[in-house]
């Protein structure tokens, strides 16, 4: 009996013991989400989905609901498919001090706006490893100019902007001697410097320019949001490493209970630069600008900045302690408050800028870090979200007073009132999510609906393809209560920040053709009766063009094995979707794609000699493998005549 | 010769007035529809010249071999609108004189050059979708591709559509008030006999 009782017990305990045992992720859907995300064939989305590219150096631009990619528009990084970066016209987009720099990681996107709204205009992009920031145009959805930051060791707090695109800003991540310096890095407090450029935006074309550069302690400079409404003339920085360590900064850079939100009075800086105040220095960096007429890019390289030291300034800079190595510092849609996300953190603060306004005018401060005011905690304060979860690191807003933030440790997004601090909601992300985005969730208006959650571990959510997996995004239904996950969907490259725009801001302006009359290329051939190959010492110009279902010329003799070859191809359609493409039997570069009315270049460099084909690449028409031709390369020193022509000869 | 009535003369006077608007729009036009080409293209025929998507049809029609369409081959557009011109004319001077003879010249003149203008359509029409390149590119055994007078004609993978355009229903309404006056006129006759 009392032995039947032992087993009895014991499988008990036993089957207690494996009821226990937690079951893994829940990760179905529920109700109808399918019909939630599905755009019937031949129906638009709702949102473009403009998705930075991380180390692709490219952008995403994805539909949603449905989470379809469109396009990869390439910024930072060259692209083999379409030419960029190895056309003769696009090379100059990626001319740095540094030389010719064909990669970057492109971390977040910020769109204009306007009064504190989405305008449809541009999309600007940060290059974080060589700091750079690019724009791109929503009507050609190409890159149109990339700026390089001087006095960066890193562009990552970048490219937030203003509410009407006055400015955006590039803050160095890493601090760095100015200037180039070479010094010890143990000398790290004595010669590191931060370093956040203000770039104006014309408003008439978007181009960009450095108007002047703060000066501030050397710390890590994380990311950063521009005020609105109330607060607007403002921005705020998360900073960590505020203890200045320059080696194994997971530990060192840990130490201190609080680092800090670094606030800017810009208008007060621009008054000061106004007023003549900044001081000149040297600083080599490249502007590069691709003119839509001419469809060529070329480089300005400048050699000066105007630079502010906020030590000098005491009104232009304050410091609102943060706890534990803030990330992100996310400013809600009136203004009024900040939210700072400690990532070591066990409860999130949010600021009020109207405390803030306070605390300076009463000079509420607790001493000062290098010359800078540090205002009181508790003076700034409007109170904090106590236990949100593990890891905060970025926050986005609805138009309901609600706040979305992303926590990477504890894997979920956490729905909360931005007035009450008190939380309303929680779903997992799959897995450790990064940056999160409302539609318009950075705007004074956001257009609400969903949160997409840009995660940073995909493991079994798809099926495997080796080691390297896809990337993933996860769209949720917000108009209600809870939060509903709709669907997941694969993102190229490594998706950080990410914005969505309604489509009606862009889609009816969309460009469809670069009419022919308008092209200003001095390249172009702008009919066949201009096309041509003229030689000029051992370069070769072969003016080309592209019609279907012919390139003319198409037979080309008389070109020598070292010769510089360059064809350039005019696309003579004109119309809608009919690109051409060019590429050449062992070309060392890559192909060109042309859309209707462009002119594009491809340099070739015949290395052997033979009769090499050439051919479109683009499947144009009926005919399109018939849209070819040969040129004729003759060893180095033979005299074959310069010929050329397209059919025969009536 | 009876003399016509006041109200008769005033709608003549429009009727010949409506075709001054002819001037101002396309006379007719031709829609093309293909699998690639949704969105459709379109050809505006005007009293002087051709708008639309011209060039992409000409583009398209090489491969068939048809020839390239330029405005410069139409001697057409440069004495159609003379020919309109003295056909309002005669419509005012109709007005005028105020007789039915007067009218009956000038609705015949419309009719015409309704006609007229047809048979000319129809003769570039059948120029164009039967004179073809032998050496283009597709060649289809007895395949011709005469667009349509008035209505829908399939021709290869394209749906073609021709039709007046506002000029053109202009032109109709002016012949539909024409013959209004007459028919009037004649019943008025014989309900006083």
């Amino acid at each position: 009996m009392n032995k039947i009782t032992t087993r009895v017990s014991v499988l008990l305990a036993l089957a207690g013991v494996l009821a226990c045992q937690p079951k893994g992720p829940a990760s179905v859907t529920t109700g109808d989400a399918a019909s939630k995300v599905y755009v019937a064939p031949g129906q638009y989305d709702e949102f473009y989905n403009i998705v930075s590219g991380g180390f692709n150096g490219q952008i995403g631009v994805y539909g949603i609901p449905s989470g379809r990619l469109f396009r990869i528009l390439p910024v930072f990084s060259v692209s083999p498919e379409n030419g960029y970066g190895y056309s003769e016209e696009t090379k100059p987009m990626l001319n740095t001090s540094h030389g010719f720099v064909p990669w970057d990681d492109l971390h977040h996107i910020a769109l204009s706006t306007t009064k504190g709204e989405h305008d449809g205009r541009w999309a600007f992009a940060n290059g974080n490893n060589t700091p750079r920031v690019a724009r791109v145009s929503f009507e050609s959805f190409r890159t149109e100019e990339i700026l390089e930051i001087p006095n960066s060791g890193g562009n990552h707090s970048s490219p937030f902007i203003t509410e009407n695109t006055e400015y955006l800003v590039a803050g160095t991540r890493f601090s760095i001697p100015m200037a180039n310096k070479d010094v010890a890095i143990d000398s790290y407090k004595e010669n590191f410097k931060g370093s956040i450029s203000f770039i104006k935006v014309d408003q008439t074309n978007g181009r960009m320019n450095i108007a002047f550069q703060l000066r501030t302690p050397g710390f890590n400079y994380d990311l950063s949001r521009a005020g609105k409404g109330v607060s607007h003339g403002w921005f705020f920085f998360s900073c960590y490493n505020t203890e200045q360590a320059h080696t194994l900064l997971e530990v060192n850079a840990s130490q201190r209970d609080k680092d800090f939100i670094m606030a800017i009075n810009w208008k007060k800086a621009e008054e000061y630069i106004a007023q003549g105040k900044g001081r000149v220095e040297k600083a080599k960096y490249a502007h590069n600008v691709y003119d839509e007429k001419t469809h060529m890019a070329t480089t300005t390289m400048k050699d000066e900045v105007v630079v502010l030291d906020i030590k000098e300034f005491p009104d232009i800079a304050y410091f609102i302690p943060c706890p534990k190595s803030p990330h992100g510092c996310d400013v809600d849609p009136s203004g009024e408050y900040i939210v700072g996300s400690g990532k070591l953190a066990a409860m999130m603060p949010v600021f009020s800028f109207s405390k803030l306004q306070n605390a300076i005018a009463n000079k509420e401060y607790d001493g000062d870090f290098d010359g800078i005011p540090v205002i009181k905690y508790e003076a700034a304060l409007h109170g904090e979200v106590k236990k949100p979860g593990l890891g905060p690191l970025h926050t986005e807003f609805d138009a309901n007073g609600n706040a979305y933030t992303s926590f990477f440790v504890s894997s979920e997004i956490v729905k909360w009132n931005v007035k009450t601090l008190e939380v309303l909601d929680r779903v997992p992300t799959y897995y450790s999510i990064g940056h999160l985005s409302v539609p318009g969730g950075p705007t004074s208006k956001p257009h609400g609906k969903y949160v997409i959650a840009y995660n940073k571990i995909t493991k079994d959510r798809y099926l495997p393809t080796g080691p390297e997996l896809t990337q993933s995004a996860q769209l949720y239904d917000i108009s209600g209560d809870k939060m509903q996950l709709l669907l997941d969907f694969p993102t190229v490259g490594e998706p950080h920040y990410a914005e969505s725009i309604p489509a009606s801001l862009i889609r009816d302006k969309s460009r469809k053709i670069y009419p022919i009359e308008e092209n200003a290329n001095p390249y172009a051939a702008k009919g066949e009766g201009q096309a041509r190959v003229e030689r000029k010492g051992n370069e070769v110009h072969v003016y080309m063009t592209a019609i279907r279902s012919h390139l003319t010329p198409d037979n080309i003799e008389g070109v020598n094995v070292g010769d510089d070859v360059y064809f350039h191809v005019t696309n003579l359609e004109q119309d809608w979707d009919v690109p051409h493409g060019f590429a050449i039997k062992g070309a060392l570069n890559a192909e060109i794609l042309i859309m209707p009315g462009e002119t594009q270049t491809l340099k070739w460099k015949p290395l052997q000699p033979g009769v090499v084909p050439f051919y479109c690449t683009d499947f144009c028409s009926a005919l399109h493998q018939e849209m070819s031709g040969y040129i004729r390369v003759s060893a180095a020193g033979v005299k074959t005549p310069l010929k050329f022509s397209t059919g025969t000869p009536e | 010769m009876k003399k016509l009535q006041g109200i008769s003369r005033v709608f003549i006077v429009i009727a010949a007035s409506l075709m001054i608007l002819a001037f101002f729009v396309p006379l007719w036009r031709i829609l093309m529809w293909a699998p690639q080409y949704p969105e459709g293209l379109e050809m505006k025929i005007w009293i002087d010249t051709l708008t639309g998507d011209v060039r992409t049809i000409s583009a398209l029609n090489h491969y068939i071999g048809m020839k390239h369409i330029e405005v410069e081959m139409f001697p057409e557009f440069l004495y159609m609108k003379y020919i309109l011109m003295f056909i309002m004319a005669v419509g005012f001077i109709a007005a005028a004189i105020g007789r039915r003879w007067s009218v009956y010249f000038f609705a015949g003149l419309l009719v015409l050059a309704g006609i007229g203008a047809l048979v000319d359509f129809y003769i570039w029409g059948y120029d164009y979708g039967h004179n073809l390149d032998p050496t283009a590119p597709i060649v289809i055994p007895g395949m011709s591709y005469q667009p349509p007078l008035i209505g829908t004609k399939i021709l290869l993978n394209f749906t073609a559509f021709s039709g007046p355009d506002i000029g053109g229903w202009l032109f109709v309404a002016s012949a539909l008030l024409t013959f209004g006056v007459i028919f009037y006129e004649f019943y008025l006759q014989r309900k006083k006999v």
